[in-house]
């Protein structure tokens, strides 16, 4: 009888997982997750300062770069200055950036909560630095890695999606990027224009729930 | 010590030499230490991997030294290399590492775990405009996978276990 339950358990457990793989499987295919002009979810995650973030504490905003990073990866490591850059640019006018680490630190443990105070610290970050914790808010972005950005337009209390990708076209080197997809976004949308390029892709880490 | 060959010039030779058409394609540069060899190379010059017409079955992996689940399921594509080899299967494992870390990680790595399929480094920084051209379905993030023979081609952006990989494998040859 002990060695039915047991059997039931471990049939339980393969279940369960088997269920949880397929899912980060469709997902990483890109099916699941926001596309251009899709409502974003607010969320209220927790910021490196201990105080809780949601979209809708910035009654100022006209919009928000979200931005999927973390500390581990080597591509969200070249791009941190680049972001400080974009919130220090687009925060006077309306466009903050909020910096989610979507993975699980029992995956990665440099992405503890504890390693994300240390690494804002080091690099002086001027934005939140937000812990997905339970990992529940990428992957209804249908973020698959990191860096993976979503620049959002405020509009009638709607968080419209209107950019999703790469920060530039060149994770190597800033001077050499001749495409500054975010930057190029969020100025079209501060005239009333229409984003030019809404869409980008990148190789980036992939994110561990 | 670091030397980096330029590898246009020797093939030019090569192909003189031998008056047949290589499979191998041009580096853009080799990096060399220790007595690995990591040929380097952009997207225009790599994209010939894909489309080898050979009759062998290819299996190319998207890695790099600093994604766990690449390095975890790299031992999986070592057996299928040593497994298939003479059922006319190739891996190629393609690294995008940072290109300034090829010899300060990527090559100690080649040693120390002593890989034997054949490593690459594809050193693209513009990577929309080539992560398309892999596949339409791939986000970009790795691991990825592409196995194919021929015009029979098919892409995974997951994880594998020896299991479902060699499954898959199967399902080309």
């Amino acid at each position: 009888m002990k060695t039915l339950k047991f059997l039931v358990g471990i049939a339980l457990v393969i279940a369960v997982s088997a269920f949880a793989i397929d899912r980060v499987g469709f997902n990483t295919t890109g099916e699941v997750g926001y596309s251009i002009g899709d409502n974003a979810t607010d969320f209220k995650l927790k910021n490196i300062d201990n105080t809780l973030v949601s979209l809708s504490d910035y009654d100022e905003a006209k919009g928000f770069i979200i931005i999927f990073t973390c500390n581990h990866c080597p591509y969200s490591v070249a791009y941190e200055d680049r972001i400080i850059a974009l919130d220090k640019m687009f925060k006077s006018k309306g466009y903050p950036v909020i910096a989610i680490n979507p993975n699980n630190p029992k995956a990665y443990p440099d992405d503890s909560f504890e390693n994300m105070k240390t690494r804002a610290k080091e690099k002086g970050f001027t934005f939140p630095y937000l812990f997905d914790e339970g990992q529940k808010i990428y992957p209804q972005y249908g973020a698959t890695k990191t860096p993976h950005v979503y620049v959002i337009e405020k509009i009638s209390g709607n968080s419209v999606v209107r950019y999703i990708g790469a920060i530039d076209n060149n994770y190597k080197d800033a001077a050499s990027a001749d495409k500054k997809y975010v930057e190029d976004a969020v100025n079209a949308l501060l005239k009333g224009e229409e984003v030019s390029v809404e869409t980008t892709k990148a190789i980036g880490c992939s994110i561990k729930a | 010590m670091q030397k980096y060959i330029s590898y246009a010039g020797l093939i030019m030779l090569l192909i003189q030499c031998k008056g047949e058409q290589p499979l191998i394609t041009e580096a853009n540069t080799i990096v060399s230490s220790s007595g690995v060899e990591i040929p380097v190379y952009n997207f225009d010059n790599f994209e010939s991997f894909l489309k080898m017409n050979d009759g062998k079955t290819r299996v190319i992996n998207f890695w790099a030294t600093w994604c766990k689940p690449c390095v975890a399921e790299l031992p999986y594509f070592e057996l299928i290399s040593s497994k298939y080899s003479d059922q006319d299967v190739e891996v190629i494992l393609v690294s995008l590492d940072l290109p300034n870390q090829v010899e300060s990680r990527l090559i100690p790595f080649v040693r120390r775990q002593k890989i034997q399929s054949k490593v690459i480094l594809l050193d693209d920084p513009d990577a929309d405009s080539w992560i398309r051209k892999i596949n339409e379905n791939w986000s970009g993030s790795i691991p990825a996978t592409l196995i194919y023979n021929g015009s029979t081609t098919n892409f995974y952006e997951q994880s594998f276990t020896y299991n479902q990989l060699e499954k898959e494998l199967k399902k080309i040859l």
